[in-house]
């Protein structure tokens, strides 16, 4: 199903954002070879979520893009693995926490990135909502891919002010 | 193995998904529940969802298989339960759910499978039916 380009949103009109100076607190990293790793990567994501201070909806919103991603790579890559990162914004607010999930395969890669983010747009058996759903999900989301030589996508989302911690106007 | 027990209360089957609904668990309740509504003759069959802590792009598209597989074989479909940050996030990453009815509660599902089933029996609802 193709949807007409006016209704794309292909990337953020201002590039990527500009990435705040992030220091890792902590990283793990979980191999992703079956659907069992794909349910234990998203209580993963889960805690890490909590861990952050992520509202219910933010922390929802991080496991479902993680597991859209972790299938993509499962059914598509024929696996790979996952990295989460803890992360502390040092540049802006000292309270702003966030979390950054890298997915990676070694699979075929995908030869037109626009495409695989379009909605609607699928080559297998899902809805086609993998690629560009994760990305309306998250706050910032990165894909490298090649056609050979696999694909990696960063997912990041960062504590917004509307959530429990504190404002930062103190 | 998990398993996913299937209740039967009258002519409805009740299933209430209370794990990880991990790839496999969620194709094999679909073929379970298809198969349990031929052999017990059930008119209708629900499915709570409230434990479910996301729905992506998978659950939803087994979800929408169960409505039509039941729709197929003359039983109606409710699922309920679902969670305001799971609709939420579900509605922003692209699922409508747009063939599978939905209700807030188990009561409210259950008088909308009623309602459906069998029209003539449920009163003078407001429109239940009609969906």
């Amino acid at each position: 199903m193709v949807v007409p380009r006016g209704e794309r949103q292909m990337s953020r009109p201002d590039g990527p954002a500009p990435r705040p100076e992030a220091r890792v607190l902590r990283s793990e990293t979980l191999a992703l070879r079956t659907v069992d790793d794909l349910v234990a990567l998203r209580y993963a994501v889960r805690g890490g979520s909590i861990e952050q201070g992520f509202s219910l909806l933010d922390q929802t919103k991080m496991v479902t893009a993680t597991s859209e991603l972790g299938r993509n790579a499962l059914v598509y890559g024929g696996g790979g693995s996952a990295q989460l990162d803890l992360l502390v914004d040092l540049a802006q607010h000292a309270s702003r926490k966030g979390l950054r999930v890298v997915v990676r395969d070694q699979g075929p890669g995908i030869a037109d990135v626009e495409q695989a983010l379009t909605p609607g747009f699928s080559t297998g058996t899902g809805l086609g909502l993998g690629l560009g759903g994760a990305k309306r999900l998250v706050d910032l989301f990165e894909i490298q891919t090649a056609p050979g030589r696999g694909t990696r996508v960063t997912i990041t989302m960062w504590t917004h002010d509307h959530a429990a911690a504190p404002t930062p106007a103190r | 193995m998990e398993h996913i027990p299937i209740l039967r209360l009258g002519e409805f089957l009740l299933v209430g998904i209370q794990v990880d609904l991990h790839d496999r668990l969620a194709l094999r309740l679909q073929d379970e529940l298809a198969q349990q509504v031929v052999e017990r003759h059930a008119r209708g069959v629900l499915i709570d969802i409230s434990a479910l802590d996301i729905v992506d792009s998978f659950v939803g598209r087994v979800l929408g298989n169960i409505a039509a597989l039941t729709q197929a074989l003359g039983a109606q479909s409710v699922v309920v339960g679902m969670q305001p940050a799971v609709a939420m996030t579900m509605v922003e990453l692209g699922l409508s759910l747009r063939n599978v009815r939905t209700a807030l509660t188990v009561e409210k599902g259950m008088a909308l499978l009623r309602a459906t089933v069998d029209p003539g029996r449920a009163g003078p609802g407001h429109g239940c039916a009609a969906r």
